[in-house]
């Protein structure tokens, strides 16, 4: 069964339409949301995690349409996200930051009034989780001194946390260097082998292209093109998008 | 200075201990600055008052309706909260406040400004506790009470949970916190508390009046967070002993302890903006750095 499915998807901010008719789904794969500034993807992405709901349009993950449930219900269904403008809580550290999202299945209920969150199977978890995100050097450490690419790996990790079947993934890789890159790449496709289904807006073509399987471009809100990364690389529409029309 | 004089302040030092480490379940660990603090500590207060004097019944049922309606009434005002942010939360406690001080002023049920008196001294397994060390040792007590439960709930998913929406809403929605419930929890536990202290307050000075909850006193408590340090277990007690102390301590300058007072909150917020004991503070790193075994210079800088 397909893990997620965007139907028809438009929304407008008041007179602007942000996406247009946007359909797609998810197959067993990593899937890349690429497209110029201002084409939707985060829109999109707020769109599936719960943040906004959509003007008009479904999405069905599960068989199950949530379009109207909120992200920290989206989040409990199995689907987490990382943000483009990175928001690691600043005041915890990375252990503590890394337990928020093991906390997901206490926060709806009384439980998590009276258990305490520091145990030995949850550090137990944390350090799983650190070791695969290669952040453990850094477990007592501030999440606000860390450096822009630790915080986007520190993102990711709190992500895991939840234990989400769908990542989802905002410019991962932005303010990167090469070789930060690569490493996060490297941790995508092991998270991937894992049994994580992945979409990824990313801007960084080259990034994009070794990386997913399928790529989805947006453009002014609309899908131009979705196919392998080859098939989408030749397509005219989307070198007429990035490149602009003669 | 009498040592009846002396017990007395410490036992308003107690009491706003509790209040202090109240709020700042609020304030310190949710992030919702709130100006509205002493609305709790009336309705607790009046609570207590009205159970004792109009019912005559006993301090254990007063105490307890005074920590549960406080918390009712407490979770029922955070609502608001729910559709404001920021300076416009800090408008609305404030509103909160002036309206519940109304309530007493001016519904004939509370006896307006001639205000609730003879409130009897509490009396707990036979043992009555008019004033004195025996006041002292049962505010000491609950202020011990109240910071058994702010360690307790900080150790907790909850309190987890606090910290996150106070740094960021949308990240913390997508770790699974729902705000709304997080914000309502802080706000009826930190009144729940704020209540008790409320009915302790009422049964000490035996007389409770509108004039004892007003906005001031709300900023007052609001002081003793941040100055002693918000968010921080310790910032709260620091700041309730030495806001209570001061103006008892510079007494002898008469009327200039308060400019006294007020300079010195400015001195703290220009140069110790995180509170005498907050995280970052100097003394506060200063003192971990000459205990053994401290984490706090390994934690400032990438290696």
């Amino acid at each position: 069964m397909t893990l997620l499915e965007v139907k028809h998807i438009s929304h407008w901010f008041g007179g602007l339409q942000a996406l247009k008719d946007v359909s797609f789904q998810t197959q067993d794969e990593i899937l890349g949301l690429i497209g110029p500034n201002g084409a939707g993807k985060t829109t999109l992405f707020n769109v599936i995690s719960g943040f906004i709901t959509p003007t008009k349009g479904e999405v069905i993950y599960e068989g199950q349409r949530i379009h109207h449930l909120r992200p920290y219900q989206t989040v409990r269904l199995g689907m987490a996200r990382t943000f483009q403008i990175v928001k690691p809580f600043a005041t915890l550290t990375v252990e503590e930051n890394v337990l928020t999202g093991l906390g997901m299945p206490y926060y709806p209920t009384s439980k998590a009034l009276v258990q305490r969150y520091k145990t030995a199977p949850n550090l137990e978890k944390v350090e799983e989780i650190l070791t695969t995100t290669h952040l453990k050097e850094y477990r007592e450490f501030p999440a606000a001194k860390l450096p822009i690419g630790l915080q986007r790996r520190l993102e990711i990790a709190r992500a895991l946390a939840t234990q989400p079947k769908l990542l989802l993934l905002d410019e991962p890789a932005a303010g990167l260097v090469s070789q930060e890159a690569t490493e996060l790449s490297d941790l995508i496709l092991a998270l991937f082998h894992q049994g994580i289904q992945i979409i990824v807006i990313e801007h960084n073509m080259r990034f994009a292209m070794n990386l997913c399987q399928r790529i989805v471009v947006l453009n002014q809100g609309e899908l131009i093109a979705h196919g392998t990364p080859s098939e989408v690389q030749n397509n005219e529409k989307v070198i007429n998008a990035y490149l602009g029309q003669e | 200075m009498s040592s009846g004089y002396i017990v007395t302040i410490f036992t308003f030092v107690a009491i706003y201990i509790s209040l202090a480490l109240s709020l700042n379940i609020l304030t310190g660990y949710a992030g919702q600055i709130s100006l509205g603090h002493a609305a709790f500590l009336g309705i607790g207060a009046y609570t207590s008052a009205v159970l004792a004097v109009r019912y005559g019944l006993p301090f254990w049922v007063d105490f307890l309706a005074a920590v549960v309606i406080t918390g009712i009434i407490g979770t029922i005002l955070g609502l608001p909260s729910l559709r404001v942010r920021h300076d416009f939360l800090v408008l609305a406690t404030m509103g909160v406040n002036f309206v519940v001080v109304s309530v007493f002023k001016y519904v004939d049920f509370f006896r307006g400004a001639m205000g609730l008196v003879n409130i009897p001294a509490p009396t707990i397994l036979g043992l009555t506790f008019r004033g004195g060390a025996p006041y002292l040792t049962l505010t000491a007590i609950y202020a011990l009470l109240t910071l058994a439960v702010c360690w307790y709930l900080s150790k907790t998913w909850s309190g987890l949970a606090f910290h996150a929406i106070r740094n960021d809403e949308d990240a913390a929605a997508s770790v699974g916190v729902g705000s709304a419930r997080y914000k309502i929890y802080a706000f009826g536990i930190s009144a729940a508390l704020a209540g008790g202290a409320g009915s302790l307050y009422a049964h000490f000075l035996g007389s409770v009046f509108p004039d004892n909850f007003v906005f001031v006193e709300s900023i007052g408590m609001l002081s003793m967070v941040i100055f002693g340090g918000i968010g921080t277990l310790r910032g709260p007690i620091i700041g309730a002993i030495f806001l209570r102390l001061m103006p008892e301590l510079f007494r002898f300058i008469q009327d200039y302890r308060f400019t006294l007072y007020g300079a010195l909150l400015v001195l703290m917020m220009l140069f110790q903006p995180m509170g005498l004991l907050g995280k970052d503070s100097w003394l506060w790193k200063f003192s971990t750095r000459l205990l053994p075994g401290n984490r706090t210079s390994m934690r400032e800088e990438i290696p």
